[in-house]
């Protein structure tokens, strides 16, 4: 024991005597989180924007017109098909487009009811929700003019329905969070600790130590204990920060997205661990770590592009990575606030993927040299 | 009971053979030396001694244990200084020492007679960062981390190598020291003058060890007469004197060439032959054949078959 | 004295408040074979960088090849040619690739690096070797390789540094012979070491110790001065002056 306490002791020595790396693993998240605030902006200007209107009646041409000589709103076509909408959205061309059912003016005068369509591009979905508000907004306001002007009294209801083409759940914004967590726990935990095993090895002390009683497995474990202390001291930082910062509120129980976050951590070291045992330079393990690890949970895990929305392929290879799972458990716990039950599945997978890279790295772990 | 023991030890990297089926004893008490140049196989040795790699064919015990079977005993009871070791560079002369001493289960003050008039020297830099120290005192240092826990048998494979004149003499008085406490040492070295500071040696090239004897016993066995020949212009001497087929083998040798002959031949004779093809400034010395001269000479035999 | 093809007259380096080389003269003449020695940190590289061109004195001056260190760098690289133990052949290309590379660097015609590189590799008894990758071969092959491609587009002088570390007796002797053979052909050598076996071989040596040359002299002569049997003993006897260390 008293090996083993000198062996942490050690390790933390290294980590804080190397105070430039020290601080960029604290600073990351906090730079990251707070670069990632600045960058959902809430404020939309220059909205382009297609009408397809199947009614061309008065009241639509009016809230078109409304709609146009908005400061936020700018209309760039007027359209006569549905795949015409898709086309211009996916150019980029428009990244909005208004609906009128046909009889519009006719419907809202009989039943008092009409229905106008508003499909948004929510590729952002903090910009579509504010331009669905936007536009929510003028033509209501524009129908209680009408109603006004009427004199009647008579409440007209009119139904915007939105439709998210390109990110139907809402994924991003706030879904960035989870995905800086993951990402960040997998540099320190995997890279970091891959590199420190490495670095002895390149040194030549590895040799000094195989050949010293101490068990090897010690050597191993006293180097994860710095890196697993440190990765918890972020991901306590980031919670912080997210809520409040980002406002993000956390939903579900932090409990569960401690318990989560350890399993995801073990999972990490143990990859860091398995890095260490294949390759011999630090070049080699910051290399198998960054585009074998960092590269895929950026991509691929549904951090940066929904999962829904890759080719088959991709949708496979993402289902191996293990921050997939803890991104989406995450996501699940902290922002839908769901109950413990509805993570079974994502628990039972990282546990299974524990298990998995525990059996292979002990496995490929040498007590001698090669 | 030999400190160390080697039995027809082989071992290969996929088509290199490192070693080739090499055997040999360290008696306890003694400095065995493992004199040969870059990548003949000195440092795989060390390494399957100490446990860290496994031979291929053969058996090797360490102070009575056997390096495959008992490699837990042997990690309790050897020092290793690797080659290429370095401490932790961002941990003090202090640190380092104690995190060695307390990874073998001991303290410093506990074997502190051991280190003591190494670790003197470099005690008023105990706080200074190992990696601002110089290369000599890296070395001390880490001789006293491999010594801390008082070790049977010390692996020290190259520990000179960079090391500046000054600090390999002190070192080498080191180990004289150390013998006197009953360690046995076993170091490797590609400089043949150190060979002479040790009590027996193995010259080793390409995986083979040529010879074991006492630096004595072999320079004996040189059988020859030695000469060294200087003059003004060495480089056309020594194309003069290979040209002679009296002459047996001529080599540089600093600034001098040293040559064999064939029995019955005189230096006047070769005087007067060099003196013929125009040298001047000529001297011609029997000399004591030096240890570098006799691994050369073994090679060489070697090499002819 | 013959021509002097290195001279160094009072030559200074100095990094903040720290004279890593401190006022160094001296002179080396054609064909000579002068070894510059000292521990490490003494400023051997530092010195050796200033006389390469690389780097810029202080003060002082001096000429290599007969053209000025602080003004015509330029000049001097086309001059010089440069070997070390560390580095000297890429690993990962072939013999005869290693060579035409070198060559080109020092813009020689194609043909005459073609008639160049089987001269050579003739005379080595590398012919069979020519398409072999240089990793592949070894140590004293690559030693020896080197050397010839340092000097392959004929400079006045070579800097060697630490050539021959850590490789066998013969090897070494072979090494040497090249050297001499070199200097036969005119070449002027500047061998920088800390391994006092090189140092035997040197026609004239000196001692540098805390940035000062502290001993010049040929390696005989210095070993009567010192009353010492070999090199290692001068070296260590003037060495222990120094109060510098570093790595």
């Amino acid at each position: 024991m008293k090996q083993f306490t000198a062996f942490v002791k050690k390790e933390f020595l290294h980590i804080f005597r190397d105070t430039r790396t020290m601080l960029i693993l604290l600073g990351m998240p906090v730079v990251q989180i707070i670069l990632f605030g600045f960058a959902i902006t809430t404020e939309v200007k220059n909205i382009r924007f297609a009408v397809f209107d199947l009614s061309r009646d008065q009241t639509t041409r009016q809230i078109t017109e409304r709609l146009a000589a908005n400061r936020y709103f700018t209309l760039v076509a007027d359209i006569d098909s549905p795949p015409e909408a898709d086309e211009l959205m996916k150019a980029g061309k428009v990244s909005m487009v208004v609906v009128f059912d046909a009889d519009f003016n006719a419907n809202m005068l009989h039943t008092g009811e009409a229905a106008v369509q508003l499909i948004v591009d929510a590729t952002d979905p903090n910009q579509a929700t504010t331009m669905t508000n936007y536009a929510t907004g003028i033509i209501t306001q524009y129908l209680q003019e009408l109603s006004a002007g009427s004199g009647a009294g008579a409440t007209l209801v009119i139904n915007t329905e939105t439709r998210m083409l390109y990110n139907p759940q809402m994924e991003g914004a706030y879904n960035f969070v989870p995905g800086v967590m993951g990402l960040i726990l997998m540099l320190i935990c995997a890279m970091m600790t891959s590199i420190a095993i490495v670095r002895e090895k390149e040194r030549g002390s590895m040799e000094v130590l195989l050949a010293s009683p101490v068990r090897p497995i010690f050597i191993i474990i006293a180097k994860a204990v710095p890196y697993f202390i440190l990765s918890v001291v972020n991901l306590i930082t980031i919670l912080l920060l997210s809520v409040f910062v980002l406002k993000v509120p956390v939903a579900g129980s932090l409990v569960l997205i401690f318990l989560g976050s350890f399993l995801f951590i073990l999972m990490a070291l143990l990859l860091g661990l398995l890095i260490s045992n294949i390759v011999q330079t630090q070049v080699a393990a910051m290399l198998a770590s960054g585009m074998g690890l960092m590269m895929p949970t950026m991509l691929l895990s549904g951090m940066m592009f929904p999962i829904e929305s890759m080719p088959h392929i991709l949708q496979w290879i993402s289902a191996v990575m293990p921050a997939r799972w803890y991104i989406e458990l995450i996501k699940k716990l902290m922002i839908q606030g769901v109950d413990g039950i509805y993570v079974m599945k994502e628990f039972a997978i990282l546990a299974l993927m524990v298990a998995v890279l525990l059996a292979v790295s002990l496995k490929t772990f040498k007590k001698r040299l090669e | 009971m030999g400190a160390v023991s080697v039995h027809e030890v082989s071992k290969s990297y996929g088509k290199t053979e490192a070693l080739k089926r090499v055997s040999f004893d360290a008696d306890a008490g003694e400095i065995f030396g493992i004199i040969g140049p870059d990548g003949a196989g000195k440092t795989t040795l060390f390494r399957i001694l100490t446990t860290l790699l496994l031979p291929d064919g053969g058996q090797a015990t360490v102070d009575g244990a056997d390096v495959v079977k008992d490699y837990k005993r042997i990690r309790q009871e050897i020092g290793y200084m690797p080659g290429r070791f370095s401490l932790y560079q961002d941990l003090s002369v202090e640190e380092n020492l104690e995190f060695f001493a307390t990874i073998f289960n001991t303290t410093i003050q506990e074997n502190y007679h051991l280190i003591e008039d190494i670790y003197k020297q470099i005690e008023p830099f105990k706080d200074r960062k190992a990696g601002k120290l110089s290369g000599g005192m890296k070395q001390k240092l880490a001789l006293c981390c491999a010594l801390i826990h008082k070790p049977r048998v010390l692996f020290l494979d190259e520990p000179t190598t960079g090391v500046d004149p000054v600090s390999r003499k002190e070192f080498w008085d080191m180990l004289a020291k150390l013998r006197e406490q009953d360690i046995s040492i076993l170091v490797s070295t590609p400089y043949m003058d150190e060979a002479s500071l040790c009590d027996r040696i193995a010259f080793i090239q390409e995986g083979r060890f040529l010879k074991i004897d006492t630096p004595a016993a072999i320079i004996s066995q040189f059988g020859q007469e030695l000469w060294a020949v200087e003059g003004d212009d060495m480089y056309t001497m020594l194309l003069d004197l290979r040209a002679d087929p009296r002459v047996t083998s001529c080599f540089t040798f600093g600034e001098s060439l040293h040559v064999t002959v064939r029995e019955g031949t005189t230096t006047d004779q070769i005087k007067t032959y060099l003196t013929g093809k125009g040298h001047c400034n000529i001297s011609v010395k029997v000399i004591e054949p030096t240890i570098e001269d006799c691994f050369m000479q073994i090679t060489d035999d070697k090499a002819n078959g | 004295m013959d021509d002097v093809v290195i001279r160094a007259d009072g030559l200074t380096k100095k990094f903040g408040g720290f004279t890593a080389v401190d006022h160094i003269t001296f002179e080396v003449g054609k064909g000579e074979i002068f070894g510059f020695l000292g521990a490490n940190g003494a400023g051997k590289t530092t010195a050796m960088r200033m006389l390469c061109g690389l780097s810029h004195p202080t003060s002082g001056s001096g000429t290599v090849a007969g053209y000025d260190i602080s003004k015509d760098q330029e000049k001097i690289k086309a001059n010089i040619g440069y070997m070390s133990q560390k580095f000297s052949l890429y690993e990962d290309l072939k013999v005869w690739e290693n060579m035409r590379l070198f060559g080109g660097i020092y813009g020689m015609k194609e043909s005459d690096i073609k008639e160049k590189t089987d001269r050579i590799l003739d005379n080595l008894g590398f012919s069979g070797e020519r398409d072999t990758l240089v990793r592949d071969l070894p140590l004293g092959w690559k030693q020896k390789l080197a050397f010839s491609v340092s000097i392959f587009h004929s400079p006045k002088i070579v800097f060697l540094d630490e050539p021959t570390g850590g490789v066998d007796p013969k090897t070494r002797r072979q090494f040497w012979e090249m050297i001499y053979q070199a200097v036969h052909d005119g070449i002027t050598v500047f061998v920088t070491t800390h391994y006092m076996d090189e140092a035997e071989y040197c026609d004239r040596v000196s001692i540098m110790v805390d940035g000062r040359i502290e001993a010049l002299d040929s390696p005989r002569n210095l070993k009567r001065q010192t009353c010492s049997e070999t090199m290692g003993e001068v070296f260590r006897k003037f060495a222990r002056k120094a109060t510098r260390s570093a790595d």
